[in-house]
């Protein structure tokens, strides 16, 4: 078997001995095909941009529209310095500004916001996406935009929807608790990736609390 | 694998150390089988463990990895004459590198969630030893009919391999495969299957079973000789 597995890899120049290129033309080769390679990368690139960017677009949109319960009405907040505006700062690219989106049932009362916000988990960041109610500290869910958990343990922070369903109802700050609780703030980790669990608690404390101050002087400001 | 007895086409002069001259066919079989890259060269086995937990991943990166040998293995042989002997490793690996990036790109805006998936493993083709290996000791030698012709082997029997691979580890270890649930509610999946060590093991078992399928028909071929 292992004869076969050498027949076409035998290892030898593949220049006649006492040949050489002159450095000019080794120069001139890598100079073209970088070139060259630079010229398709580029327009690969250029082509292939929209639709990458309308599917960042379109996975934030369904995660809102998710953790928001399918809202009427969207309001979308944009954090200029540390304060929220309903324009955007001008000159910068809108993809780079961090959002908060207002939800509204038909009635025009608002049912919730949505925030972006990630966290080391057990394996690189979890980015959540977070519906909330400011004025309560009500959860009204979460959508895993990105992870790397452990498969099959960790990712079920996003592919269990018993361990995601506990969320909406529960007032942060959570705690995470082992056995299974009644408590509105205490959600039941899952077994085998507390640390994801707790990752998850964590990110939605922290942005929560983060996310609260701003709404509350959004909303001092400017009242509807 | 190769019958030795084939003439050397005139218009085709032996580079020194160039793969022996064979049809077409045998070249694209010997990818697939007899010198298959993982199960025989075992090469490309960072990408085989990392992305053979599910069948959906397996496939997706051995389709990408076939169309960066193709297309890697294409042009390298098409201007093998034009690069200078002291470069062709650099030129190889920038022609490489240009047909992994295109398929990065395209797999992002085609397959996004297989793209999200494979993660960092599609940009890691790069270093796919099969690639550059196949380049340097078949593409950059022969004429560019059977370099595709080895590639399109080699690329299929990459994607082969990982595709038993990850099919067996998605049933046992998530009790699925391409994401339906085959073994029923009551099969309490294996996790560790689609970890690492799940990985290591299939790997072992096949090689264990390839290696007394060799011994035994060797053992054979004694038998019938004597």
């Amino acid at each position: 078997m292992s004869d076969h597995a050498h027949t076409h890899a035998a290892p030898a120049p593949a220049v006649a001995p006492g040949s050489s290129t002159p450095a000019w033309r080794l120069v001139a080769t890598l100079a073209l095909g970088g070139a060259a390679a630079g010229a398709l990368v580029a327009y690969v690139y250029q082509a292939t941009l929209p639709s990458i960017q309308q599917f960042a677009d379109a996975r934030i949109a369904g995660a809102v529209n998710e953790v928001l319960a399918a809202p009427a009405r969207l309001d979308t907040l944009y954090l200029v310095g540390d304060k929220l505006s309903r324009t955007p700062p001008p000159g910068v690219e809108l993809r780079e500004v961090t959002k908060a989106f207002v939800g509204y049932d038909d009635q025009g009362a608002r049912t919730g916001v949505a925030v972006e916000a990630g966290e080391p988990g057990f394996a690189d960041d979890v980015r959540l996406m977070i519906g909330f109610n400011p004025a309560t500290s009500a959860l009204t869910g979460y959508a895993v935009l990105g992870q790397k958990e452990t498969p099959g343990l960790g990712d079920k922070i996003e592919k269990d929807s018993a361990f995601g369903a506990q969320f909406p109802g529960k007032t942060a700050p959570l705690r995470g608790s082992k056995a299974a609780a009644a408590d509105p703030s205490t959600v039941q980790t899952i077994t085998g990736a507390t640390i994801s669990s707790r990752a998850v608690i964590k990110i939605i404390n922290n942005a929560v609390a983060r996310w609260q101050p701003r709404l509350a002087a959004f909303d001092a400001e400017a009242p509807k | 694998m190769t019958a030795p007895s084939e003439p050397v086409s005139a218009s085709e002069p032996l580079v020194p150390g160039a793969p022996p001259p064979a049809t077409l066919w045998v070249d694209l079989w010997s990818g697939i089988a007899r010198d298959n890259p993982v199960l025989v060269q075992m090469l490309g086995l960072c990408p085989t463990m990392a992305v053979s937990n599910s069948l959906a991943n397996g496939v997706a990166m051995g389709i990408a990895t076939l169309f960066v040998l193709v297309g890697s293995s294409f042009l390298i042989s098409a201007s093998r004459k034009h690069i200078p002997n002291e470069v062709r490793l650099t030129s190889y690996i920038l022609i490489i590198a240009t047909f992994v990036t295109v398929a990065d790109l395209a797999l992002a805006a085609g397959f996004p969630v297989i793209s999200k998936a494979l993660g960092p493993f599609v940009p890691l083709i790069v270093v796919n030893c099969i690639i550059l290996g196949r380049a340097e000791a078949f593409a950059g030698k022969v004429s560019p009919s059977r370099a595709v012709a080895d590639a399109v082997g080699m690329g299929l029997g990459f994607t082969f391999a990982l595709s038993g691979l990850s099919a067996f580890r998605e049933v046992l270890g998530s009790g699925s495969l391409l994401g339906y649930h085959v073994l029923g509610s009551h099969f309490e999946p294996w996790v560790f299957m689609v970890m690492p060590p799940g990985g290591f093991l299939t790997l072992g078992l096949i090689f264990l079973g390839m290696g007394w399928y060799g011994t035994r028909k060797a053992r054979r071929a004694k038998e019938r000789s004597a």
